[in-house]
């Protein structure tokens, strides 16, 4: 495989999300996965002759909280009909918001800080699902297909990026903060291996510092972040050695084969088909106004980035522990034990290190806050932690429980001096500049303190006492 | 000149998912050439600056709540299929992927 | 004798619901043979249900303001468990699992439904030619056809089959047979009565009305099928007027308009401009001031019509692709099945419709056609809110000539010029009704049309009781 040398990533993203509402988007049945076949239909959904859709205001408000988290504007929007004779579409006819979408121009800023636009998020509904039987169940080759509508209908939101992501792990980042968003919002639960969140990739490559596009493939039927960073990686490897090869690269859909391991061709543009996109005139247009949408925008939760950016500020850690801390949810946690009074570079180390663990966030923030003033090792810190996140307690206590307690000065320096008058010759080694001497020292220290002693504080110590000692 | 040719008409047929004979094909060209025909006024008209009317009663925001109502029996909505196996509507291979 | 009259009598046990069904039954055996009114008579569950309204009143019961009273539907009205075929192959057979909203209004009142009248297929036509079971004979002369695409509600209303029968009214498919057959035919205000549960033929114009035989009774089953439906999206909220005492009010000093542009058209009969300009002086008679009116743009609606309707068509006739009901012709793969089944479902006009709409909708000929349309009728719609301004109603022709021969408008654009004075009704969603005005020099109906602005239902039955007076 071509790497990608002198060459750059350009990658949009289409994320397809079903909307956790509690029915379908145009019709009152249930908005619910996996169910018997054929369980959750009604004349709406099923596209009976006569049956007319009307829009879920829950899935309207949902789309719009989603809008006003990826910061875009608010239009007014009009549904159309994206017209295809496909057997798992009742009506032959999706209903979408196509020319005139409810959300526009937003942007969503990746962990790192790189700001991402968001070209629109759209309302559409899903279609039927297909079961293909004879030929191993693939669609190719098979001897009839088994048609259900249950997911027909549910309600979609379309989150369309602009080509503004660089290689796989933007892509990764980007969907993975999207998911957050998501969550954080209750928008969606957004399931990829259940199929409620979907994701195409639009990729295209371009000489380093070429500002122009290059022909892009759209990729399809990525069912994990972990395909969707391998489609674009061999996807674009297969561009710039097609380009290399002196061939050039045709626009078409292309289809993730995880199996395989590589995409393969799907239709290409000069078979695009034409939808004959027109109003559908069923539905009357939608015009939230600005007090709705006010009140949507002033119940937004916290959302992954602010949390990131509050715990920044109270802790000035590092961007990637801090996004470790949001990422566990464990932000409340480390702010309030900060606030305690804590350590905040301890308080993030502990969050970073000894606290990937079930029940992390019942730990006390207070217990938290006085542990990072404890004299104690990291090992023994973690010990402790640990059993505060198992049973609560005082640290203190469970520190001295665990014979942990830091011994006090006068008899640490008895046992440093104890330790230089046993061994006079390395400690005038040390004392001659050989730094690498006073490990032996401190070594033996250790031994006569069975560990108590903190190591790097006995290091100092001695340091200490060879200044005055040459000087 | 007739303002639709006869690739025209198969194309739309092909489109629309309906088979024409050639006698077919060639009736069909001339009838839709003359309805587009009289239409040929509308097309001259420059209405640029008038809006759409997609509804003849203006109204907006029409919505429902998110409330579970009945559907439908499964067994009666199958009864009705031309083909059905456990549960789900039958059809031939489906050849060529979804849009 | 009118549903009025029935629903009194019955009541008030003066008649039995099922001596009435009986009667009207007799009368179906007489002549249905004779003019194929029905795809399909309803002999025994009418009997049946007359005998259950019987058993009410007996009880003490008020079954409704229609008790006992035979109504024929159009058979393009959703009916449970009951074929629903709109007079084509490709659903032929199918029994829809629900009720229109309007069928679930007339059997709350009492009604009892007695056949499904024939139409041309999916209503596009105007003279029952067009049905895949046949076509429908005008009472009035056998010979001739009955007008469409209601034809077979309006024959069986001529016919004394049933005192009040039901329609669709796209282009005129409500009014032109009216004219015909020589009955009373309203389309209402695009959304004052519920279209959930009529097979769309183009949803932005397809509007659901009564024929009857009196004005009187008219405005009875419009106060019954009028008002908000949850279910349709374009239903209009206004609560209904009682039209039946309201219209009682006579028309002194109501200002009424000729529209010029529809007595200078070619093609119009001069038998039919005598009898409306003898409608205008009788209305004069009766205190109203008649003048001229101009509404330009209506020349173009025929045009502007013949590229949304059958775009609107196209898209709404989809889902007839062979996969959940109605007809399948097998092939060996969907694809090739939808084009099978549709080819072998659909007739002549329905094909031609079907790609008229295709065409004016695909990529490249959108802004020409259907754009272009949709901004005309904009153009119709202020013309007649212009008019409006000066007059209370308008006046005109129905129909351009009295009833024609079978096999007289083999061109399809012969045939839509029937519809030329009734189009631009449905493109602004205003309501129009036809009254029967005295005969042509062949002695069959004519028709005279009250035109209103939107929700102008009550001042339009006020007018049209006085032209009945006066005829
Ligand atoms: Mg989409
Ligand atoms: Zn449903």
């Amino acid at each position: 495989m071509a790497d990608l040398d002198g060459w750059e990533m350009v990658i949009g993203l289409e994320v397809h999300c079903e909307l956790a509402t509690r029915t379908k988007l145009f019709c009152g049945c249930p908005n619910l996965f996996g169910d018997e076949p054929n369980t959750n239909v009604c004349p709406v959904c099923l596209g009976l002759p006569g049956s007319l859709p009307v829009l879920n205001e829950m899935a309207v408000e949902l789309a719009i909280r989603l809008g006003q988290a990826l910061h875009c504007t608010v239009e007014r929007s009009v549904f159309a009909r994206k017209n295809y004779f496909y057997p798992d579409m009742p009506k032959d006819y999706p209903i979408s918001q196509y020319d005139l979408p409810t959300n526009v121009d937003g942007h969503l800023d990746l962990p790192d800080g790189t700001r991402i636009g968001i070209e629109r998020a759209h309302i559409e509904e899903d279609t039927g699902k297909s079961a293909h039987v004879g030929g191993d169940g693939r669609i190719h080759g098979a001897e009839y297909s088994l048609v259900d509508y249950n997911r027909a209908g549910i309600p979609l939101v379309e989150i369309v990026s602009r080509p503004d992501l660089r290689s796989a792990d933007d892509a990764k980042d980007y969907v993975n903060e999207l998911r957050a968003i998501l969550l954080a919002t209750a928008v969606s639960d957004a399931k990829m291996e259940e199929g409620s969140m979907r994701v195409d990739a639009n990729v295209s490559v371009r000489p380093l510092g070429d500002d122009q596009l290059g022909t892009r493939c759209e990729i399809k039927n990525l069912n994990s972040v972990r395909s969707l960073v391998h489609a674009i990686e061999h996807e674009a490897a297969r561009q710039v050695e097609l380009i290399g090869a002196g061939e050039r690269v045709r626009q078409e859909t292309r289809h993730w084969d995880e199996a395989a391991g590589r995409t393969r061709p799907g239709r290409s543009k000069e078979q695009a088909e034409d939808y004959r996109y027109f109003p559908e005139p069923d539905l009357v247009p939608l015009e939230p106004d600005a007090e709705y949408v006010a009140r949507i925008a002033a119940a937004m939760p916290l959302l992954p980035g602010d949390r990131r950016a509050r715990l920044a500020s109270v802790s000035n850690g590092s961007q990637g522990s801090v996004a470790i801390a949001v990422t566990r949810g464990l932000d409340e946690l480390a702010i309030a034990a900060i606030e305690a009074g804590g350590d905040p570079v301890r308080v993030l180390t502990h969050v970073e290190h000894n606290l990937a663990v079930e029940g992390a966030e019942s730990v006390d923030p207070a217990a938290l806050a006085k542990l990072t003033h404890l004299e104690l090792t990291a090992t023994q810190a973690k010990a402790v932690l640990a059993d505060l996140v198992k049973s609560g307690g005082d640290p203190e206590d469970i520190a001295k429980a665990k014979g942990f307690e830091a011994m006090d000065a006068s008899a640490l320096d008895a046992s440093i001096e104890a330790a230089i008058t046993a061994e006079p010759d390395v400690w005038a080694k040390y004392v001659g500049g050989d730094d690498k001497a006073v490990g032996r020292l401190v070594g033996s220290v250790m031994k006569a303190t069975n560990g108590q002693a903190d190591g790097k504080a006995v290091t100092a110590k001695l340091q200490e006492r060879r200044t005055n000692a040459s000087g | 000149m007739p303002s639709i040719s006869r690739d025209d008409v198969a194309h739309v047929a092909r489109l629309a998912r309906l088979e024409l004979s050639d006698d077919e094909l060639e009736l069909f060209t001339a009838q839709l050439g003359a309805v587009l025909d009289h239409a040929a006024d509308v097309e001259a008209l420059d209405v640029g600056d008038v809006p759409p009317t997609m509804h003849p009663y203006p109204l907006r925001n029409v919505l429902r709540d998110d409330a579970v109502r009945p559907g439908v029996d499964r067994d009666e909505v199958l009864r009705q299929a031309p083909a059905a196996e456990d549960g789900r509507f039958k059809v031939p291979p489906i050849l060529g992927e979804e849009p | 004798m009118t549903a009025r009259a029935i629903a009194a009598d019955v009541r008030a046990k003066r008649r039995s619901a099922r001596e009435v069904i009986d009667e009207h039954l007799a009368r179906i055996d007489e002549r249905e043979a004779e003019l194929h009114a029905f795809n399909l008579v309803l002999a025994d569950e009418a009997r049946s249900a007359a005998d259950d309204i019987d058993r009410r009143v007996a009880a003490g019961e008020d079954p409704g303001p229609l008790a006992g009273v035979p109504i024929a539907l159009k058979d393009n009205f959703a009916t449970r468990g009951i074929p629903t075929t709109c007079s084509s192959r490709i659903l032929e057979g199918w029994c829809p699992p629900y009720d229109a909203t309007v069928v679930g209004r007339l059997l709350a009142a009492g009604a009892v439904v007695i056949g499904k009248t024939n139409l041309d297929e999916f209503a596009m036509g105007s003279s029952t030619e067009n049905s895949a079971f046949g076509p429908t004979r005008n009472p009035h002369d056998v010979t001739r056809v009955p007008g469409g695409s209601s034809g077979g509600s309006a024959a069986a209303v001529a016919a004394g089959f049933s005192p009040l029968a039901f329609g669709s009214d796209t282009g005129g498919s409500i009014r032109q047979p009216a004219a015909l057959c020589g009955v009373v035919g309203v389309k209402p205000t695009y959304g004052r009565v519920s279209r959930y549960g009529l097979v769309a033929f183009a949803s932005s114009l397809d509007q659901i009305g009564p024929f009857t035989n009196t004005v009187d009774d008219a405005a009875l089953a419009l106060e019954i099928i009028a008002g908000h439906d949850a279910l349709d999206t374009t239903s209009i909220p206004e609560p209904v007027p009682a039209y039946g005492e309201l219209m009682k009010e006579g028309i002194d000093g109501l200002r009424v308009g000729i529209v010029s542009e529809f007595l200078a058209a070619d093609g119009l009969a001069s038998d039919v401009a005598r009898r409306v300009h003898d409608a205008a002086a009788a209305l004069e008679q009766a205190g109203a001031k008649v003048d001229e009116a101009s509404v330009p743009s209506t020349i173009y609606g025929l045009s502007a019509y013949y590229l949304i309707a059958p775009a609107e068509a196209s898209s709404n006739l989809a889902r007839y692709d062979g996969v959940r009901y109605g007809l399948r012709v097998d092939a060996p793969t969907t694809a090739e099945m939808n084009t099978k089944t549709r080819t072998a479902g659909f007739g002549a006009e329905v094909k031609r419709r079907i790609m008229l709409g295709t065409y004016a909708l695909s990529a490249g000929y959108y802004d020409a056609y259907y754009g272009k349309a949709q901004r005309v009728r904009t153009l119709i719609l202020r013309d007649f809110e212009r008019a409006y301004e000066h007059f209370d109603v308008l006046l005109g022709p129905t129909a351009p000539a009295t009833a024609f021969a079978f096999g007289a408008k083999a061109d399809p654009l012969a045939m839509y010029l029937n519809d030329v004075f009734t189009i631009p009704s449905n493109l602004s969603g205003h309501p129009a009704m036809s009254v029967p005005f005295g005969s042509g020099d062949d002695g069959l109906p004519i028709g005279v049309q009250v035109l209103a602005p939107a929700l102008g239902e009550t001042v339009m039955l006020r007018i049209a009781a006085a032209l009945e007076r006066a005829a």
